[in-house]
């Protein structure tokens, strides 16, 4: 299990490969990147910067892959989220899962995001071409998360 | 003493990231020192806001939360990363 809070940028590609590892157990990688968008509801977006919880963000999402751990048998499990300043088009996310078989990773994967969403203490704050606007949370995340 | 912790939106409309307070007995509950800060009025109503999400001691967690002196508390709007 690997929980990482950067600035910095990350390979997606390297991060999906480094699930597998040379581990001949493992049969099935899911991988999940989000991206930063140059759009969100109508307006343009030039830009967006991450703020978090320092401390506590390492605990939510220690709990959340604990969970997870619990719920499905995997192999590996990595959740990589960024902070600060991020440009359109950068990835901001990798939740990545390894099992046996893919329906554990599948479900694993989309487990850590919707929890994710909603119990970890990131918020985006957006560049518009209207000034700066923080991202309000949705109903349609709290919904996702409570069908697990 | 109580160590109050406020995050984005929050943080901004308050002006303040974090303070600390004199431990009172009547903070039982974290709704208890919610409702004391909301008395301060002004900008501090954004404590009453229906989506208001709270931590104790780095953990989400309820209003009706029980306190203790010396915890760590942080209010702030629905948390929108991934």
């Amino acid at each position: 299990m690997g929980i990482r809070v950067q600035a910095g940028a990350f390979d997606p590609g390297a991060e999906l490969n480094a699930l597998h590892a040379a581990n001949v157990g493992v049969g099935a990688v899911v991988g999940f990147v989000g991206y930063v968008r140059d759009f969100n509801e109508g307006r343009e977006v030039g830009g967006m910067f991450l703020e978090h919880y320092p401390g506590m963000t390492e605990k939510a999402l220690g709990k959340i892959a604990d969970e997870a751990a619990q719920r499905w048998p995997l192999l590996r499990l990595e959740i990589l989220h960024r902070i600060g300043r991020l440009e359109p088009g950068e990835p901001i996310v990798f939740v990545g899962t390894a099992s046996a078989h893919r329906q554990a990773a599948f479900d694993a994967c989309a487990f850590v995001m919707d929890y994710l969403k909603t119990r970890a203490p990131f918020w985006k704050k957006e560049d518009t071409g209207e000034g700066p606007r923080w991202v309000e949370g949705r109903d349609s995340d709290q919904e996702a998360a409570r069908r697990w | 003493m109580i160590h109050v912790h406020y995050f984005a939106r929050y943080r901004e409309a308050l002006g303040i990231d974090a303070e600390q307070l004199a431990w009172e007995e009547g903070f039982a509950r974290l709704d208890d020192l919610r409702r004391h800060l909301l008395a301060r009025g002004g900008d501090w109503a954004v404590l009453g806001e229906r989506n208001l999400m709270c931590a104790r001691n780095q953990e989400l967690c309820g209003l009706d939360e029980p306190l203790t002196d010396g915890d760590e508390v942080a209010f702030f709007p629905t948390v929108t990363g991934g």
